[in-house]
């Protein structure tokens, strides 16, 4: 599935252009682009994506997490980003080891990254460095465990 | 909870503002939603939602059970419109798998989703005039509502959970009059529709409890994810139908309904416009829709065979055992397919690890996101407006917390 040619994305090529370190992997399926970007470039490259004038992905349509548990890196977070101008979707995803899972916020390019990623601490324990108000949001402030890992029994602990 | 409290100037010098719980159990909030209001006076200095009353970890049952398992799950996540999560479930699925729907059950899906979305746009057009004290909007649009969801049980055998839609297209074919019934409704509901209008859109307490009440401009929608009739009352003419069509859209005509005022009333034109679109486009699908014709896909193994084949042949038998027992492997990968809800951008994500399960399932409910927008639409107003701004967000708490 991995792929160095020239993807069907518009975005792809304009983010291996401006920091070829920023994608780590591009994955084309079922029509959909997933660009791969290490930890530590998410950041610059949400700004970039958001900012860009000839892409401006300004809609964050969501943050979700697959818990890949057993397997290393555990976690990966996908951002899903569209850009209402271009009407173009792309997905940033970002893989993170299962010990202290963190990420920096992206609320600040994003405001509704907000709900998103207090939704995405509050179910897998993943920590968003920087987030104004990392709370549960689902579960109750006094829970437990990270009910969607893949380690938390579906029927809860007893 | 962070429990601090803004401290406010009074003419006796300073004190804390007040906090008040609005709701869970507040008759306005449409559910369990609560707020957390601080207030100086009637003013709302700010306003917290406090969601996950009713989260019952939908999308982690998801994963224990087969894809078409999954589907019954989907109703349940927005009650007003379980058609159209049948529909994004099993568009998702199926471009998951790699499934072609034949065109005949792609228009009587568009078919069905429409009238989802006139009769969820009318449950909220009763309640949000119920809760600004118009309450004669309510008996007539509940009346209509009726009318719609007889065609749901006629069709399906279910009002409300219709699991209608099935991976590859439907469950089972539609009886042969529905469309003269279809039909009947549909031309009976815009001169309702015109009945609703004349009790509220020129109408003076109407226009003082919506107009200028719950302003959102277009950046800000953006900005907070809106989606949907809230973003489309700021300005932005995005529509999933439009942007992205699923399901044949690209063959309808119709147009994305627009406001620019970014206040409730803008969002009250939007969605009672998109209720007359909504009836253009169930019109040209009833012209679309031939009366014989196949409403599923034929793929072996994945879609389960005609009763009349499974009781004939051995081979149909063996599939429909299997299916129903085991269910059916979708390829390694993952998906995000989204489709216009009646309160926006449902999307659902789908991850495969090769099993008959779905890994991973993920939900991305346009009440979730919308209702985030809820502080910047009534923070610095009134208390009663707080209502009004709950109430045009159009939310259902079963989709905000899942």
């Amino acid at each position: 599935m991995e792929s160095q040619e020239v993807s069907s994305n518009a975005a792809v090529q304009k983010l291996r252009d401006w920091d070829k370190h920023a994608v780590a992997e591009v994955i084309e399926f079922r029509g959909e682009t997933t660009v791969v970007v290490p930890p530590q470039h998410l950041a610059r490259a949400a700004e970039f994506l958001a900012g860009e004038p000839s892409l401006r992905f300004t809609y964050l349509s969501d943050i979700t997490v697959v818990d890949r548990f057993p397997m290393e890196p555990r976690f990966e977070l996908n951002y899903h980003l569209l850009s209402i101008d271009l009407g173009l979707r792309l997905r940033l995803r970002v893989r993170l080891a299962g010990l202290e899972p963190s990420v920096p916020t992206l609320t600040p390019v994003w405001p509704t990254a907000n709900w998103h990623e207090r939704e995405n601490f509050d179910l897998f324990g993943i920590r968003f460095q920087g987030h104004p108000d990392l709370r549960r949001i689902l579960m109750p402030d006094d829970w437990e465990g990270y009910p969607l890992r893949k380690d938390y029994p579906v029927e809860g602990f007893r | 909870m962070n429990t601090k409290t803004t401290v406010i100037e009074t003419p006796a010098g300073p004190a804390q503002a007040m906090v008040l719980n609005m709701g869970p159990q507040h008759p306005s909030t449409h559910g369990v939603l609560r707020v957390v209001l601080e207030l100086d006076g009637e003013i709302v200095l700010s306003a917290k939602p406090e969601i996950g009353y009713l989260h019952t970890g939908i999308e982690k049952s998801c994963e224990s059970k087969t894809y078409s398992q999954c589907i019954t799950l989907t109703d349940r996540i927005d009650y007003l419109a379980p058609l159209s999560n049948n529909l994004a479930f099993c568009l998702a699925a199926e471009r998951l798998i790699g499934i072609e729907v034949p065109k005949r059950a792609q228009y009587i899906r568009v078919l069905l989703t429409e009238l989802t979305r006139i009769t969820s746009h009318l449950v909220w057009l009763g309640t949000h005039a119920i809760d600004l004290g118009a309450m004669t909007v309510f008996l007539y649009s509940f009346r209509e509502r009726e009318e719609i969801m007889k065609i749901y049980e006629y069709v399906s055998g279910q009002r409300m959970m219709t699991s209608y839609f099935r991976i590859g297209g439907l469950a089972l074919e539609p009886p042969p009059d529905w469309l003269d019934r279809v039909r009947r409704v549909i031309d009976a509901l815009p001169g309702h529709i015109d009945e609703y209008e004349t009790l509220l859109t020129k109408n003076r307490i109407w226009w003082g409890r919506t107009k200028g009440v719950g302003y959102l401009s277009a950046a800000d929608a953006i900005a907070m994810g809106a989606s949907g009739p809230m973003l489309r009352g700021s300005g932005v003419a995005f529509d999933v139908r439009k942007a992205f069509p699923y399901s044949s859209y690209e063959e309808f005509d119709f147009n994305v309904q627009t406001q620019t005022a970014g206040d409730c009333y803008a969002r009250y034109q939007v969605r009672v416009a998109e209720i007359r679109e909504s009836i253009k486009i169930v019109r040209q699908a009833i012209d679309k829709v031939t009366p014989t014709g196949p409403f599923r896909a034929e793929t072996p193994g994945i879609i389960p065979p005609s009763r009349e084949e499974m009781k004939t042949s051995i081979e149909g038998l063996i599939y429909h055992f299997k299916i129903f027992t085991e269910g059916f492997a979708a390829p390694p990968g993952e998906v995000y397919q989204a489709i216009e809800s009646p309160r926006g951008e449902l999307g659902v994500f789908m991850a495969s690890d090769g099993s008959a399960k779905p890994y991973r399932v993920k939900f991305r409910t346009p009440s979730f996101v919308n209702l985030q927008s809820l502080p910047k639409l009534c923070e610095g107003r009134l208390i009663a407006d707080v209502v009004a701004c709950i109430g045009t967000t159009d939310i259902v708490l079963g989709e905000v917390d899942r």
